[in-house]
């Protein structure tokens, strides 16, 4: 019932905050924020109630939460949801990513406040859905929900092509959608013509016997809808158009979390329904994922536009999500479980500090920037800890998440494995250049800039002390994922 | 004909009833405010004597009719549809130069010959229904006879109409030389006697389809749906859109289901070509339309292209995909169609996507009412769009027709773009736009908005909880 509870509360205050717009503009803030932190808080408590320690044996106790109602019983269809470890850290991050969305919202969205935040609100909702939701009819049902707002987000408070971006991104993830859609549907008719029984429940599909070739092609359209999210290469040409025009706030959770959706249906879905299927492609899938942290990183050192550059690192840095996964190792998945928190929080803050130097100086073109440092110490220096925590600096967490990565891989592809560790050279290089460009060399710019206002400091330092605290101690997340690693790893027999 | 029978086809006799109460309202001068109201009511008793009627049924009325709920269904569809058309039809006709009230005999002549299409079981009611169907849209669709446009598809309709009921005809022709009946039953007897299909038989299917493919406005057959979606009134627009089509497409699932089409692979694989290419080449002419009843005319090719999806299994699971996407489909296209008619100004309807530009920051509850409407049809969770499509991929797949399924999806993944770009264009930027500014009657102004939000209501509603009319669905298609 808590899972429902906060869902609901993200849905009902995002309409609250719409229609409190029309009187007062503060007050739909306030209510975006206030529902994001009851959230934060709840996710909390749940956190310390199945912590480290807690967890006890495997199998059904890796649920935490079981939550399951009647919903179009014609259909075979439940409201299930479930937590397990990996979707509880994921709320962790949503909700800790969502307060700060709002906070950086703050002052940048100046017009039509309350439809934002409806829509801000909405998408989390959706999001957070997608992390629970255990019936695979409701998961495409959130799936959605994400989306559309996403889209308004994009196409009404994005950058100058944001017409064009949010097309893309809309049609691309719909794509790729309706293509999961007709694999949940044939998994359905399989399994109601295998028992008698037609469900979209989770747990019973799982028990689908299929056909080598038929749980082949079910699985393409799967993994092409998560692969699109993650986004894989070739896959990945909206997501430099959708972080780069959407607002900073919209850029936070389209890489903070719509790509860890994708990364999260993989194993959610992909592995345990798909056993054999899986591991027939994991050498072509790791071979992507390899592509995609090369190409990433090599795209992102050619641009100019600050954000795209960023958008890009985001490409090269999912690649070793595909290339954990598709390692079926324990410390590999671990290592992709870290990797999807590290990358949020890194490449967010990124996003968030692109999002304030374009407020200050107007423009995203890195060529027009430099010497920032001066007028911008503060600022400087979040932005040092960020770039070298997406270069993989030992002591940020990162480095831990990529070496985990890359350890757990080695033995399942050595020669795709040591490929792929020179995405962590090729990513200094990026990193290095940008920082270089925007923040070190003579100053090009005469526009007054003010350094980071205390609301600016409060959002930096909360992500600087999450970076860093999952640099030194990241156990208890592990700890938190254990058996969800574990279970992917032995259903694959390694 | 017995008490019986007599009293199974009341709701048709009702219908039938409303043209000559409107003639004998104009006899004696009422105003265009009495006949909507009378009319309206009239059609409240038509779905009432529906209600009363049910457990009557299953009613045949030899040799014509059969009234048995899936009739039930296809009718009630019918006259919710007309209802409503009927409502947005006032403020329409109100501020125009062409006397309404004549207006309505036609209407409901229309519906009551779309209404027979979904009861006629013999090859005779069919073509009679059908034509009283069209020969009164010729005239509805040229109603405003001062405009060109108007006249211009008026025309158009005609000579094609007319050219369609005589492939018509013909095709039922070589089928009754074939079999000797002209009931579907009897049809039916016959092809399973004889084993195996003749040439003859084939061909006027064949021949049918043409007609029935141009009433449905499926491609090849399409090419006069943009025209007189643009050219007629806007609720005409709205009627020919959803009422016309609902007929039609009862009367063809009728006889597909009496006789068994899908035991012809020919005839099946013509159906499933034209359903591909209704997909494909609808929504690709939808992609570069900036007038947006010409969009809404491309794109219900395309949602016909869907539907005869859910007719290719020829199963019960394709018959409820079918009526509930009809019904998903019908509330969506008279909300777009009602929000047109909101925004039409007397001189010219809004059918430029210019008109909609920051339709949302003006008039926030018309545009999200759009919005849901454009989002139902694109078969977007939430929505009953989505349920309906979902329902037709499920029919799909249980057949093993991936084919079309996969076309189906490919496609509908092309007509995102241009549901987005009117909705983007209505959260855009606002332009000055004339705006109907002052209207000539609040009470009805005020009553189509409400009607609008109900009906936005009742999609989104159904797009959470399908579940409160696929129960009522299933029950009625059991009474046959």
């Amino acid at each position: 019932m808590i899972l429902v509870t906060i869902i609901t509360i993200l849905m009902v205050a995002g309409l609250i905050a719409w229609l409190v717009s029309r009187w007062n503009v503060g007050l739909a803030k306030w209510i975006a924020l206030v529902a994001m932190v009851i959230d934060f808080l709840i996710v909390c408590s749940l956190w310390s109630q199945y912590g480290v320690g807690k967890i006890t044996g495997t199998g059904s106790s890796t649920w935490f939460i079981d939550y399951k109602t009647k919903w179009i019983p014609d259909f075979g269809i439940g409201f299930h949801l479930a937590m397990d470890g990996l979707s509880l850290v994921l709320l962790m991050l949503t909700f800790f990513l969502g307060i700060l969305s709002v906070l950086c919202s703050w002052r940048e969205i100046t017009d039509r406040v309350g439809f934002y935040f409806f829509n801000l609100l909405w998408t989390i909702a959706g999001i957070s859905g997608v992390f629970v939701a255990m019936d695979l009819f409701l998961f495409y049902f959130f799936w959605e929900v994400m989306l559309i707002p996403m889209f308004f987000l994009i196409g009404i408070w994005g950058g100058e092509r944001r017409r064009y971006a949010s097309y893309k991104f809309f049609i691309f993830t719909q794509a790729g959608g309706l293509l999961m859609l007709l694999s949940i549907l044939s998994l359905y008719i399989i399994h109601g013509q295998q028992t008698g029984h037609y469900s979209y429940d989770y747990f019973n599909l799982a028990e689908t016997r299929l056909e080598p070739t038929t749980a082949k092609w079910i699985m393409m359209g799967f993994l092409i809808a998560f692969a699109v999210k993650l986004p894989m290469v070739p896959f990945h040409n909206w997501l430099p158009d959708a972080h780069g025009e959407a607002p900073t706030a919209g850029s936070l959770i389209l890489a903070g979390l719509l790509l860890k959706t994708g990364a999260y249906g993989i194993l959610r879905f992909v592995l345990p329904l798909f056993p054999n299927a899986a591991a027939e492609i994991a050498w072509w899938a790791i071979l992507f994922g390899v592509i995609g942290i090369i190409y990433g990183a090599m795209l992102a050192f050619a641009q100019t536009d600050l954000k795209r550059l960023i958008a890009y690192t985001s490409v090269s840095h999912m690649g070793f999500i595909l290339v954990g996964i598709f390692s079926f190792r324990e410390i590999a998945m671990q290592g992709v479980v870290m990797q999807m928190l590290t990358h949020g929080i890194s490449t967010g803050a990124l996003f968030v500090l692109a999002g304030m130097i374009k407020e200050r100086l107007h423009t995203r073109d890195i060529d027009q920037m430099g010497g920032l440092w001066t007028s911008m110490p503060a600022m400087g220096g979040a932005a040092l800890v960020f770039t070298m925590a997406s270069l993989g600096l030992p002591a940020l967490g990162n480095f831990i998440a990529e070496f985990l990565t890359l350890l757990g891989a080695f033995p399942a592809a050595p020669k795709l494995t040591i490929l792929a560790t020179l995405g962590l050279v090729f990513s200094a290089l990026y990193s290095l250049r940008m920082f270089q460009k925007v923040f070190l060399g003579n100053r090009l710019t005469n526009t007054k800039t003010m350094d980071m206002s205390p609301r600016e400091i409060l959002i930096m330092a909360s992500l600087t002390i999450a970076i860093v605290l999952l640099g030194l101690y990241p156990q208890p997340v592990i700890n938190m994922v254990k058996t969800v690693a574990n279970d992917l790893a032995v259903s694959h027999g390694v | 004909m017995n008490e019986l029978q007599f009293n199974a086809l009341l709701p048709y006799t009702l219908l039938a009833t409303a043209s000559i109460v409107v003639i004998l309202l104009i006899a004696f001068r009422s105003t265009h405010t009495l006949i909507q109201v009378v009319g309206f009511l009239l059609m409240c008793s038509v779905i009432f004597a529906l209600v009363k009627v049910r457990p009557l049924l299953p009613v045949t009325v030899p040799p014509l009719f059969q009234i048995d709920g899936f009739a039930l269904l296809f009718t009630g569809l019918i006259i919710c549809g007309v209802a409503i058309v009927g409502l947005f039809s006032y403020i329409y006709f109100e501020e125009r130069e062409e006397n309404p009230k004549e207006y309505y005999i036609l209407l409901f002549l229309s519906t009551l010959g779309s209404a027979l299409l979904a009861i006629s079981n013999h090859f005779v009611s069919f073509f009679i229904g059908l034509e009283i169907l069209s020969i009164s849209l010729y005239a509805l669709i040229g109603y405003l006879r001062n405009r060109n446009n108007a006249v211009e598809a008026g025309m158009k309709y005609l000579v094609l109409a007319a050219m369609s009921s005589a492939f018509l005809l013909f095709g039922m022709a070589l089928i009754y030389m074939d079999t000797g009946s002209m009931a579907f039953q009897g049809i039916a007897d016959k092809l399973n006697q004889a084993h195996g299909t003749s040439l003859m038989f084939t061909v006027g299917i064949g021949i049918m389809v043409v007609a029935i493919g141009f009433k449905l406005a499926l491609v090849p057959f399409h090419l006069w749906a943009a025209d007189v979606y643009q050219g007629a009134p806007v609720p005409v627009t709205a009627f020919i859109a959803t009422v016309s089509k609902i007929g039609v497409f009862a009367v063809l699932f009728r006889f597909g289901l009496a006789v068994n089409l899908q035991n012809y692979p020919l005839v099946i694989n013509i159906f499933a070509t034209i359903a591909v290419a209704s997909m494909i080449i609808g929504n690709i002419l939808a992609l570069r339309q900036s007038n947006i009843k010409r969009l809404l005319a491309y794109s219900s090719i395309a949602h016909l292209g869907y539907l005869i999806v859910a007719f290719l299994p020829g199963n019960m699971a394709g018959v409820e995909a079918s009526v509930f996407y009809l019904l998903a489909y019908s509330i969506t296209l008279l909300s777009a169609f009602g929000i047109i008619t909101m925004l039409s100004t007397r001189s010219k309807d809004a059918e430029d996507i210019d008109v909609y530009k920051g339709l949302f920051w003006k008039h926030p509850l018309l545009a999200l009412v759009f919005t849901v409407a454009l989002l139902s049809l694109a078969g977007i969770p939430l929505t009953a769009g989505f349920i309906g499509k979902f329902y037709i991929l499920g029919a799909g797949l249980q057949q093993h027709l991936y084919f079309p399924v996969l076309v189906l999806v490919l496609t509908s993944v092309i007509g995102l773009y241009y549901y987005l770009r009117v909705i983007s264009a209505m959260f855009s930027a606002p332009l000055p736009v004339a705006l109907r500014e002052k209207t000539t009657s609040p009470l009805f102004y005020n009553s189509t908005y409400i009607a609008l939000v109900v009906l936005a209501i009742i999609l989104v509603g159904l797009g959470i909880f399908p579940g409160i009319v696929v129960e009522d669905i299933r029950t009625l298609l059991t009474v046959r």
